[in-house]
């Protein structure tokens, strides 16, 4: 017996789905080398946009909710820094997923002319995303800088809501990039649900106005927390704000199962109609 | 024993076609649509315009270690479409295949090419897109490179390149895969006839250091000259499965179906005519297709009521853009007696001598300069197919009319 052996059937689950898919880490390689290779040619100032998008982003923020709006910061942090901890991971889950659910549209001929398992496609994009993000992480040591503010223990644990963010947007990316394949209106969802996420995640102002704010009934703060990325963005204010920011335990157990769970969906679908990908595209 | 590489089990694969819609793709605002129109009158509308369609029906073979196996068939048969089944893009309906090996596939030339990246970045982009490790690339770039030809603008974007560099670079990525069966799609379809002699070789390589090839083209020359065995495929089915020259022939006697293969006439009104001409090979079956290197016998049945001398019966092949071939003529009022009133007259086109190509008749009875009793034009059209002659490399390309048996001296 080959140790290569293959068995084609139809609808038939391959069991060696997970080794294949580690057999094939060279492609994934290779795809997010060249799609960050590709990303900033052609570009004068190139790497800088990684840096330059986030920082008028959270200028901006700032002046709108901090001086115009009066909004205050959470646990006494300068305001600019708490929206910058907000601004970061939403900005990396924003491109990280919609470079996810484009992913197996944009890359269509390979999927028609070789194979491998589709799930390192959308896996790869990720990469991209997350070099971004650690680009523009030299944002936030900037204002570090800027406001002599010095960040605690917690900012260890960074990597693990990194890690969060990433689940998250691989969850969502994944779902819409199966049905993409099939229906190409979620073309068109795919900005709205980032445009639409901007307003209803807490990136401009803080989790904590609105879990003691008394006018607003608990149902709604319940359905507001059930917003993964709220979970996210509070899990980074608390690594990297330190001090008195706390995390709401509840809120944030809910988010991050509701991450997870959408995780489950995500993969699930996806392997669902992987087999059927190079039919349909 | 030999146990079979790749073992095919009734594999079929079948698409849903649907008509309603010329859309490549799906709206989910259809699905809505139909959908909702479905519950509102109670009746489903949407399997009213889906169809079934068979792209690959019932298809069993094996192939052993080593092959070398050509398909072939029209387009439309399921070529593409048994290769990417073998090759796990698209999964079968039925069936089951079994592939003891590792597999690589070549669907197309310069597959996941990104314009924007030098020719060194391609290279190890599209390599690890065919299945090779990094190492094997590092190992192999410089034949790679050398065998591309295009060492000096490695560092520049493919998309300056000229479309014959881009293909150069892409095919010897290809080239240099080291699967234990390989499968590749008409890529030797690009390129000048020099680096399709290139590629060739390399495929003859391939197959020589005892790996399995499986071959999709339309070029018979390449198909002869590369191949051992070979499958036909006609609307999803096999319609042969065996030695090469063999299919190469079954294959042009489908393409030339239709096409009149006996020419008869009672010669009415005719005192002098041609009663009967067709074609015959040396085992003397009646075919319309002919290897380049056997010979064509044009077998002419005539009739004379009246007898005369200096009868002459004439003959020339002209291919289907009307140019003449050549011409022949044999005198035959010296078979014909009052009691003989019937004759007949054997031509033997020699083999090597008509380049493969389409070709037609025209014979006819005469008297030189005197007078035409019966002409008879454009029937008995053969093919003369190409079984790995020395000019298979340039297909598509205009070598003159006949294999010239001119000799060289090279001092």
């Amino acid at each position: 017996m080959n140790k290569y052996r293959i068995v084609i059937e139809p609808g038939s689950e391959n069991s060696n789905y997970w080794k294949d898919l580690w057999n094939y880490r060279g492609l994934f390689y290779f795809l997010a080398w060249r799609d960050i290779l590709v990303r900033y040619k052609q570009t004068v100032i190139g790497i800088l946009w990684s840096v330059l998008r986030p920082l008028i982003t959270i200028v901006v923020f700032t002046i709108v909710f901090n001086k115009l709006g009066n909004f205050p910061s959470d646990s006494g942090a300068p305001y600019a820094i708490m929206v910058c901890a907000g601004m970061l991971p939403w900005q990396f889950f924003s491109s990280a997923f919609s470079e996810a659910a484009n992913s197996l549209i944009a890359n269509s001929n390979l999927l028609t002319k070789v194979y491998f398992p589709r799930l390192i496609v959308p896996a790869s994009t990720v990469i991209v995303s997350i070099i971004d993000f650690l680009i523009s992480f030299v944002i936030l040591i900037g204002l570090f800088f800027f406001y002599h503010f010095i960040p605690d223990w917690r900012i260890l644990f960074l990597p693990l809501f990194l890690l969060l963010a990433t689940l998250t947007a691989m969850g969502f990316g994944l779902f819409i990039a199966a049905l993409n394949v099939q229906y190409r209106d979620f073309r068109y969802v795919i900005p709205f649900i980032v445009q639409f996420g901007l307003y209803i995640s807490p990136i401009g102002f803080s989790s904590t106005i609105i879990y003691n704010n008394a006018n607003i009934p608990d149902y709604l703060k319940f359905i507001y927390a059930l917003n993964p990325m709220v979970g996210v963005i509070d899990g980074f204010r608390w690594c990297i704000l330190g001090g008195s920011s706390h995390l709401h335990i509840p809120q944030f157990i809910a988010s991050v199962g509701i991450s997870i769970l959408f995780l489950f969906i995500g993969i699930w679908y996806f392997r669902k109609m992987e087999k059927s990908f190079a039919d349909v595209i | 024993m030999r146990n079979p590489i790749i073992t095919v089990e009734n594999i079929s694969k079948s698409y849903i076609l649907k008509h309603q819609n010329n859309e490549r793709y799906t709206a989910l605002r259809d699905v809505i649509t139909n959908t909702a129109k479905s519950i509102f009158t109670k009746q489903t509308i949407i399997n009213n315009s889906k169809e079934e369609f068979w792209a690959l029906k019932d298809i069993s073979f094996e192939i052993n270690q080593g092959d070398r196996v050509g398909i072939i068939g029209r387009n439309g048969a399921g070529k593409s479409t048994l290769l990417k089944v073998l090759s796990r893009i698209v999964a079968p309906t039925k069936g089951r295949i079994t592939i003891d090996g590792r597999i690589a596939s070549l669907l197309e030339v310069g597959t996941g090419f990104h314009p924007e990246l030098s020719g060194r970045e391609n290279i190890f982009l599209n390599g690890s897109i065919l299945g090779m490790s990094k190492k094997e690339i590092k190992n192999k770039f410089d034949e790679i490179v050398d065998f591309s030809g295009v060492e000096k603008f490695l560092d520049t974007p493919v998309k300056r390149y000229s479309s014959g560099m881009y293909v150069r670079l892409a095919f010897a990525v290809a080239a240099h895969l080291e699967p234990e069966i390989l499968i590749v799609d008409e890529v030797l379809a690009v390129g000048d006839a020099e680096f399709q002699k290139k590629c060739l070789g390399k495929m003859k390589d391939v197959s020589s250091e005892g790996r399995t090839v499986l071959f999709v083209s339309h070029n018979m020359g390449a198909i002869s000259a590369l191949c051992s065995t070979s499958i036909i495929l006609n609307k999803g089915k096999i319609e042969f499965n065996g030695s090469v020259d063999k299919a190469v022939k079954i294959y042009h006697n489908i393409q030339t179906t239709n096409k009149n293969q006996v020419y008869t006439s009672q010669g009415i009104n005719k005192e002098i005519f041609i009663s009967e001409t067709y074609l015959k090979n040396s085992e003397n079956e009646n075919t319309l297709a002919f290897s380049h290197d056997e010979p064509v016998y044009v077998v002419i049945k005539f009739y004379a009521n009246i007898l005369l001398d200096d009868l002459l019966l004439s003959i020339s092949v002209s291919d289907f853009e009307d140019r003449k071939i050549f011409s022949s003529e044999v005198l035959i009022s010296k078979v014909l007696s009052v009691d003989k009133k019937f004759g007949e007259a054997i031509l033997e086109i020699p083999s090597v001598f008509l380049i493969p190509n389409d070709y037609k008749l025209n014979v006819g009875i005469h008297i030189p300069n005197l007078q035409v009793f019966d002409f008879i034009e454009n029937i008995c059209s053969f093919s003369i197919v190409d079984n790995g002659s020395e000019f298979s490399k340039y297909v598509g390309t205009d070598i003159g009319c006949v294999f010239s048996q001119s000799k060289w001296a090279i001092i």
